[in-house]
């Protein structure tokens, strides 16, 4: 236990509310970005899975749309230390896009418009915890959120989430992206409390 | 975008440190600055920002993370908390914290919402609010270290009461040569200011900002709302949105 606070006591909360350490509960959905929001056309909007050889696998929108979508219902855990509990969005899950891609590669580099990246194990996209998610609460997704769309991999923090998805990079060896190379840690497991570099 | 290694640390753990309260000044009516003191204190860049821990004495404890506000000094560091009426942590620090009183602090943390003195682009900072508190930190550091490096603060609060740093933003202090400051308010003036109150406009960027051929590095903190509107502004305005970093707090209100 760390050093008590003189005066700090802690507030009734529901008992059946479990968190990841160090979080707390928030009704709003906060938004947090490193730039501006960018502006993406449906029209040119499009995702791509580039393999470690070079093989590049790519969905326009409309393409996106046709596959089988899901709808997960996730808790969200921010490195910022709130969480937001029971959100419902619509997506593709990985696994159908992954469907037809040959690959012996172990990491993803994500990366979004306007530049943003970040890295996951290939293992954490697979297997149904990660998708390319278009709807949020049954409407489009907001651009402030990611929209047109943002992949959403709810058991890491969620800059791992990457907003404003176009496509990821699959490598043999693990590169870190935009927050791993400023100080955040490179799996960020919210459960482990894996903030940043070192955690 | 551009990367850089977060200095005198390399995936070494961050450790939670106690840090003492020595200081307290009111900023506005809602508003207070805290001076801690950590023994060891490893320094910090204009911009980054320190979780706080509080722990209750039945072991309940919770984190948020707030920007430092003032130059790197030594063991020193300060921190301004707006107090949010229904929040858990702000109003502790805001209101119940005495001198003496100790927290838990790790960081500093955060390595693109930052100002690194050897940078001489000129800069761009446009705050909403609290959105002050890091863009504060940048001036005070400039200030501290004598750099010449061109510096614009465009800043928006509700009222002339709202606004933090008053006497310091509003009288030069030495070694602010080559810093503009504009005030911009959106719900009452100051008597006889020419600018009536409004919400942030691109015309108030054009005229008190840089113009994108100068590429500043424009750095934009706020609540959600302001920021979203300030950094499209700025991109409508011709500014590479690489060269704008933003800093959001809050909901999207939607």
């Amino acid at each position: 236990m760390g050093i008590v606070s003189r005066g700090f006591h802690s507030r009734a909360r529901p008992a059946d509310v479990k968190l990841p350490p160090g979080q707390y509960l928030t009704e709003d959905f906060p938004v947090l970005s490193a730039g501006p929001t960018p502006s993406i056309a449906r029209e040119e909007w499009e995702f791509t899975i580039t393999t470690e050889s070079g093989t590049r696998h790519r969905w326009s929108w409309r393409e996106l749309l046709a596959l089988p979508s899901e709808r997960p219902t996730v808790d969200l855990h921010c490195v910022t230390k709130w969480s937001k509990l029971g959100t419902g969005w619509e997506g593709v899950s990985l696994d159908t896009l992954f469907a037809d891609v040959e690959t012996a590669a172990e990491f993803a580099l994500v990366h979004s418009y306007g530049d943003y990246t970040t890295n996951i194990p290939l293992e954490d996209l697979l297997g149904g915890e990660a998708w390319i998610a278009y709807q949020y609460e049954g409407e489009d997704l907001a651009p402030v959120h990611g929209g047109p769309a943002r992949l959403l991999v709810p058991h890491l923090y969620l800059w791992k989430s990457a907003k404003w998805v176009r496509g990821m990079r699959l490598l043999t060896e693990d590169e870190p992206g935009f927050w791993e190379s400023l100080g955040y840690h490179d799996y960020g497991d919210p459960w482990r409390e894996q903030r940043y570099q070192g955690d | 975008m551009a990367r850089a290694a977060v200095p005198g640390r390399l995936k070494a753990p961050l450790t939670w440190q106690a840090a003492r309260l020595v200081g307290l000044r009111d900023e506005t009516p809602s508003a207070r600055t805290l001076v801690f003191d950590v023994p060891g204190w490893s320094g910090h860049l204009a911009g980054q920002h320190v979780d706080v821990r509080l722990t209750a004495e039945d072991g309940y404890s919770t984190q948020r993370s707030y920007s430092l506000t003032s130059a790197p000094d030594g063991d020193r560091f300060e921190l301004t908390v707006q107090r949010a009426p229904d929040g858990e942590v702000s109003p502790y620090l805001a209101d119940v914290m005495e001198i003496g009183d100790l927290v838990e602090i790790r960081g500093p943390v955060g390595g693109w919402f930052v100002w690194r003195p050897a940078d001489i682009r000129p800069v761009l900072l446009v705050g909403g609010g609290s959105g002050i508190a890091p863009l504060m930190a940048m001036i005070r550091t400039r200030r501290s270290l004598g750099s010449r490096t061109p510096f614009r603060l465009i800043y928006s609060v509700r009222t002339p009461e709202d606004g933090y740093y008053a006497s310091e933003l509003r009288t030069p202090q030495p070694g602010d040569g080559g810093l503009e400051v504009t005030h911009l308010y959106t719900r009452h003036t100051p008597e006889g200011w020419p600018r009536p109150a409004k919400r942030l406009q691109l015309a108030d960027l054009q005229a008190h900002g840089w113009p994108p051929e100068f590429e500043p590095v424009c750095f934009v903190c706020g609540p959600t709302g302001f920021v979203e509107t300030a950094a499209a502004q700025l991109v409508a305005l011709g500014h590479d949105p690489r060269r704008i970093r933003t800093e959001r707090f809050g909901p999207t209100g939607d």
